[in-house]
């Protein structure tokens, strides 16, 4: 091949890694076999700099039935029924193009649960934008809100939940997170592990086209300011033919006529089809004159790495071929039949007789290639532990500033952006967008699952480690605060380039950090997915982990919401507020800048507060509860004074300097109301459970009432708390 | 006594099927599912064309469904007198399909809007709406992008004077405000019926607050309705 390194640069290979292809092949690949490669071997693909890293995630525990490696996790929770969901990417393309970028990503995500024999119940979006006040930024903001709400809305499937940030290092480099929730039946699960030696390979849904070719390959590279010509690069989704493609394939999944089945994601043809022989451990042969084309005159290459959207790869039964087509043809899909499973572990690739592509699978997926980068602690981290509030001056209206950090545009209020989604479609979530976690009821049951996602990346950037474990922590204390236990957590993992080795030292410690917490807690990640590249010109994002978490709750009239509830109920602060600012709303708000040591955490003390919150819900004796999370009690105060449309007068017997209270952000802290009756008892489980307890006030009136610092009407929290985006 | 025998239109891109099937249920009726190529609809007393986004709705909302052969068949049924409720899609594809007066444009914040609206009952002689009491103030969701009715001057006057139409956007002391528009419907409208009271169409979707766990059970009254004026 002439030019060869330029091809490799322009494919995103490596000379070594050429290398290591033709030694291993005994020849010189051909052109499409080195697409191939370049797919298959991307670090979107590969995980290759990731891998060794993810296996020390604690990944099983005695509900899950499906870890990571599947489409998505699968989780049991009793009655016959499963859990399946994950979290994945969708970063660079919503950059590039954010309405489809997004848009895709929705559909995806979807794909991956209902390619299990799970129906879709809900969607949770985790968004990371610059600040939102130039036109570029409105720009991405109402472009990807709008992708989400296109995509999921059509579909049909509620979105109920995420988070949005905002912070100056997703300027150039924003972020879309999407995680999608299914319900399924534990003997009706279906996997992307291929049998049957001259089994049928069908080829489902849209037809293939030549956008999305080498996204695989976008997603494994930095952007530069040449970014914008990918822009013919992202996909196009459209959502009628993914709702299509799901009824349809949940119909057939009702018969007996799939072996494996696997969406066409990144990479599209080529991961399918090598994925699911590869896991059967047998070959696979594909014809690409069968495969439904939208366009003339595509290349092999084109359509075996096409990322055209709404597309399934199917291994059927043999003698169920009539099946699989009626059911598709029904829903007015196209269905081929393209290929079949072969004895010799091999990807072949022709149009009618001639051979286009012959590669071993083992050196397409066991022999890529695995990285163990240099890993070092960058110097800014030394800095990072010095008290943040020593340089906060000290406040003169404190009501000015409640109301400002409320109106910031990462705490206000966010119905501007989930009011444009449908969240009550599927009449099924009892606990909407706002709270501290959503709830979806399944029918037929007295259960729910409870969801959230988290990942404050001003913490992760200060320490990586504690970061990330504060990231599992707050999504457990979000979903115990809808009266949830937490069953299992998908991950997302977004960082800068892995080839510069302070990133990779954030990410392992990221990844350390998530497993210390997860074993603390018992918690296994099921699912996940990792995201690098994540750098424009050079300067790489904060570390974001980003935690999405399901939790269960067993019968859901026992479900807790946030809002303050009656006159006269006993406000209670589970937990203690400590002198941590570092890395705080407040901080940023009054200094401009992210600094300091990151509030302590400690994922066994976490655990022990959850345990106390759901023994105490089990009596009935908690009316509202909330977490402390960004912007510390005196947002968690306003927001279930917001939530209830009621006041509460609070008293607080100071330690530390009232701003220093009311806004730091330290952990393990749960405000809660209850009956005054109940008061001792909870007093008194409190300390069995060995966790501080302070009555902090009582509900009742119009205003909010902090001592003798601050008095405000509910109507300006809500005012303020309305204006931010 | 036999139970009501109602049919939920399925086409292609419907997805509040499902919904509307399980409130039906819940309200003491048979339901079928009715797949958009069938010809007939004897045997059903009651047809829903339930909210989605029918063939995607990438033209106009409702301007490709009203082209299924259900559609043919649906309006020998309503020939026959038979009862049609259409919510949110199932609204606009009666409009498209001229079996009500008037025509949906896009929101006027042009935006998709989810959330709880306060409506107000303008009409109970309908056998849609005889349990509620005349000016109650309900409470149910809407889900759409385009919900804003529309109709000229004259379809309007004609619509007022029959009096077809049956809910309004209100606040929650029942003024219809343009505070409390979501869309900005004309009038506020947010449902009308046909002049002879057995077609109604409605934005906000009473499926999805009929029962006290989802927030609101202010809905279930027109299925309850509807099946004591069949009964």
């Amino acid at each position: 091949m002439e030019n060869i390194e330029k091809i490799l640069k322009s494919l995103n290979l490596t000379v070594e890694e050429y290398n290591r292809i033709v030694k291993n092949l005994g020849r010189e690949p051909n052109i499409t076999e080195l697409w191939i490669f370049s797919a298959m071997w991307s670090e979107h693909c590969s995980y290759k700099s990731s891998k060794i890293y993810l296996r020390r995630m604690p990944s099983s525990g005695k509900d899950v039935i499906i870890g990571p490696g599947e489409n998505a996790g699968v989780v049991s929770i009793g009655d016959g029924l499963a859990v399946v969901f994950k979290m994945e990417s969708h970063n660079h393309p919503s950059f590039i193009e954010p309405y489809n970028g997004a848009a895709t990503g929705v559909g995806g995500i979807l794909r991956d649960i209902f390619t299990m024999g799970a129906r879709p119940v809900a969607i949770l979006d985790s968004l990371r934008f610059g600040e939102p006040y130039s036109d570029k930024m409105r720009y991405l903001i109402d472009g990807v809100v709008a992708g989400i709400s296109g995509y999921g809305n059509c579909m049909g499937i509620p979105t109920v939940g995420g988070e949005i940030y905002f912070d100056e290092t997703y300027e150039n480099n924003i972020l879309v997170n999407a995680m999608a929730v299914g319900i399924a039946s534990v003997d009706k699960i279906f996997l992307a592990k291929a049998s049957g030696v001259g089994n049928p390979v069908f080829y489902v849904g849209s037809k293939t086209g030549r956008d999305g070719i080498h996204g695989a390959t976008m997603a494994s590279a930095s952007f530069t300011e040449a970014t914008a010509e990918l822009k013919p690069t992202v996909q196009v989704g459209d959502p009628f033919m993914e709702k299509l493609l799901m009824e349809a394939c949940l119909e057939l999944m009702q018969g007996n006529h799939i072996v494996a089945i696997q969406d066409m994601g990144a990479a599209g043809l080529t991961s399918s089809s090598v994925e699911m022989a590869a896991k059967g451990a047998l070959g696979i042969e594909l014809d690409l004159e069968k495969v439904p084309k939208r366009e003339e005159g595509m290349l092999p290459y084109e359509i075996m790495l096409s990322e055209s959207q709404e597309r399934m790869l199917l291994v059927a039964r043999k003698g169920h071929e009539k099946a699989v087509e009626r059911v598709f043809k029904k829903w007015g899909l196209d269905v081929s039949l393209i290929g079949r499973l072969v004895e010799q572990k091999e990807l072949i690739v022709k149009t009618n007789d001639q051979v286009h592509a012959k590669l071993p699978l083992d050196l397409l997926v066991d022999k890529a290639p695995v990285y163990t980068r240099d890993a070092r602690m960058p110097a800014y981290i030394r800095d990072a532990t010095v008290k943040a509030s020593e340089q906060i001056p000290h406040p003169e209206n404190y009501k000015g500033l409640l109301l400002k950090i409320l109106s910031s545009p990462t705490i206000s209020n966010k119905s501007w952006v989930y009011e444009q989604y449908d969240h009550s479609v599927g009449t099924d979530t009892i606990i909407k967008p706002g709270a501290d976690a959503s709830i979806v009821r399944i029918k037929g049951t007295s259960k729910g699952i409870a969801l959230t996602t988290d990942g404050n990346s001003r913490y992760t950037y200060l320490s990586p480690y504690t970061g990330a474990q504060i990231a599992v922590c707050e999504a457990g204390r979000n979903i115990a605060c809808v009266g949830a236990k937490p069953l299992a957590i998908t991950d997302c993992l977004n960082f800068g380039n892995p080839e510069n080795p302070e990133v990779m030292w954030q990410f392992i410690e990221s990844i350390n950090g998530i497993t210390s917490a997860c074993l603390a807690m018992n918690i296994p990640v099921v699912s996940g997915n990792v995201s690098f590249y994540n750098e424009t010109e050079g300067r790489s994002i904060y570390p974001t982990p980003v935690i999405g978490m399901v939790g269960l709750i067993e019968d859901v009239r026992t479900r807790i919401t946030p809002d303050f509830k009656d006159d006269g109920d006993t406000i209670i602060l589970l937990g203690e507020t400590l002198d941590e600012c570092g890395g705080s709303e407040y901080l940023k708000l009054v200094t401009g800048k992210i600094y300091g040591k990151p509030p302590n955490v400690s994922p066994d003390t976490e655990k022990r507060l959850i345990e106390l919150l759901l023994a105490m819900n089990k009596l009935h004796i908690i009316k509202s509860a909330s977490d402390c999370s960004e912007g510390g009690l005196g947002v968690t105060l306003s927001q279930c004074a917001i939530a209830g449309d009621k006041g509460a007068r609070i008293n607080i017997k100071w330690k530390y300097r009232p701003d220093i209270e009311l806004f730091s952000e330290s952990q393990h802290r749960i405000v809660l109301t209850s009956s005054h009756k109940y008061t001792n008892k909870i007093k008194q489980m409190a300390k069995a459970y060995n966790i501080p307890f302070t009555v902090i006030g009582i509900v009742g009136g119009r205003y909010l009432t902090i001592d003798d610092i601050l008095n405000v009407s509910v109507d300006e929290l809500k005012a303020a708390y309305n204006k931010g985006l | 006594m036999s139970k009501i025998k109602a049919g939920v239109v399925v086409f292609p891109g419907t997805n509040c099927d499902r919904d509307t099937h399980y409130a039906l249920k819940l309200s003491g009726f048979d339901v079928d599912y009715v797949w958009y190529e069938k010809k007939t609809l004897k045997g059903y007393q009651l047809i829903i064309i339930p909210g989605g986004f029918s063939y995607g709705d990438y033209l106009r909302a409702g301007a490709l469904a009203r082209f299924s052969p259900v559609m043919d068949a649906l309006k020998q049924y309503i020939d026959n007198r038979g009862l049609v409720l259409g919510i949110c899609n199932g609204f606009q594809i009666l409009l498209e399909a001229r079996l009500l007066p008037g025509a949906m444009l896009k929101n006027n914040t042009l935006k998709f809007i989810c959330k709880d609206v306060y409506i107000k009952v303008e009409r109970n002689d309908t056998p849609f709406t005889f349990l509620y009491k005349r000016g109650d103030i309900i409470k149910l969701p809407i889900a759409h992008a385009e919900g804003n009715y529309y109709a000229t001057k004259q379809v309007l006057d004609t619509v007022e004077e029959h009096n077809q139409i049956v809910f309004r956007y209100v606040d929650k002391s029942g003024n219809p405000t343009i505070e409390a528009n979501p869309n900005g419907s004309i009038n506020n409208i947010a449902g009308i019926c046909s002049l002879d009271g057995n077609i109604l169409a409605m934005m906000p979707h009473p499926e999805r607050a009929s029962e006290p766990i989802l927030g609101s059970d202010d809905g279930k009254k027109i299925f309850l309705s509807i099946k004591k004026a069949l009964g």
